[in-house]
């Protein structure tokens, strides 16, 4: 089973690169931009056949090591 | 004094950190990050580098490595434990220390000299420091320290800020913070103050022909506050 997670800085956490990413939008044209905020992609692929348990496995490994919960959130996204 | 210094896949101011130590006296080791068992130390140091091509967050995979659940209790038994650089990274991914280190304000890797303010002298690390304000390089990408409200109130409260970033006089401005830390911070302590996580590189400030000697003033004083 393949599970996502998403990985995104809190909102009260300066992100630098997508500061960057947005002026360089804002140059090339994409004018109506409010703010870029850069995050991180995960695809787990388990050998957990139960939908809640990969769920519940997924979440501890965020919790422990993908995210910094100091600095980001975390969301698990329902696998299909 | 025996010292032991952790060499994580990555590391590359493990043996810097080696030469400092002897240099001034500790017998040190080299421990490899996949051993499980510390060497009997009265120090234990995390080095700079790029622990694991800094791959995820900086320090995070290093921080679960095999060698550091001994750390870990090494240090939550009073051991004294110094983290350099990406060994602070470690510390904080540990959670010894508060907080975390986010990339440098204006992305850039700086690397320079720099000068920081000790903000208190209570703990075995500064306990006797002559000095005011040291002269340290620094090198890093990540060191934009970076905390909760509630977080610094406590670290405020429990003056668990080792070290600011400050001009030569010791003046703690904006215009001297390097990398965009909060409150200047340079270096912090737990809140026993046995561990010290710190960006600025002591162990590059001890050969006056190559850098400078406040580096050799820290590690003088160090081994003599834990004799």
């Amino acid at each position: 089973m393949k599970i996502s997670v998403i990985i995104t800085l809190k909102k009260d956490v300066l992100d630098p690169q997508g500061k960057v990413i947005h002026q360089t939008l804002d140059g090339m044209g994409f004018q109506d931009i409010n703010e870029v905020r850069q995050g991180k992609y995960f695809e787990i692929d388990t050998k957990e056949t139960d939908n809640d348990k990969a769920k519940a496995k997924v979440e501890e490994m965020c919790k422990k090591l993908l995210a910094n919960l100091v600095i980001e959130n975390y969301k698990i996204i329902d696998p299909k | 004094m025996k010292s032991s210094v952790i060499t994580f896949p990555g590391s590359n101011c493990d043996r810097d950190m080696d030469v400092a130590l002897k240099k001034f006296g500790f017998k040190n080791k080299m421990v490899w990050h996949a051993d499980t068992e510390l060497p009997k130390s009265d120090l234990v140091v995390l080095p700079g580098g790029f622990s694991y091509g800094d791959y995820l967050r900086c320090g995070s995979m290093a921080s679960k490595s095999k060698i550091m659940q001994s750390v870990i209790n090494f240090a939550n038994s009073g051991g004294m434990v110094m983290g350099i650089c990406n060994g602070f990274q470690i510390l904080v991914e540990t959670g010894l220390v508060p907080g975390v280190l986010l990339r440098n304000k204006y992305l850039e890797f700086i690397c320079k000299n720099v000068f920081v303010k000790i903000n208190d002298k209570k703990n075995k690390y500064f306990k006797n420091v002559d000095n005011e304000v040291l002269e340290f390089h620094i090198a890093h990408n990540e060191g934009n320290y970076f905390c909760t409200n509630d977080q610094l109130k406590e670290i405020e409260d429990n003056n668990q800020i080792a070290i600011n970033y400050c001009d030569e006089n010791g003046k703690i401005e904006d215009q001297f913070n390097p990398n965009g830390s909060l409150k200047n911070i340079a270096g912090i302590f737990n809140k026993e103050k046995n561990v010290l996580g710190m960006m600025p590189h002591p162990e590059r400030m001890i050969d006056t022909s190559l850098s400078g000697e406040d580096g050799s003033l820290f590690f003088k004083n160090l081994i003599n506050n834990l004799k």
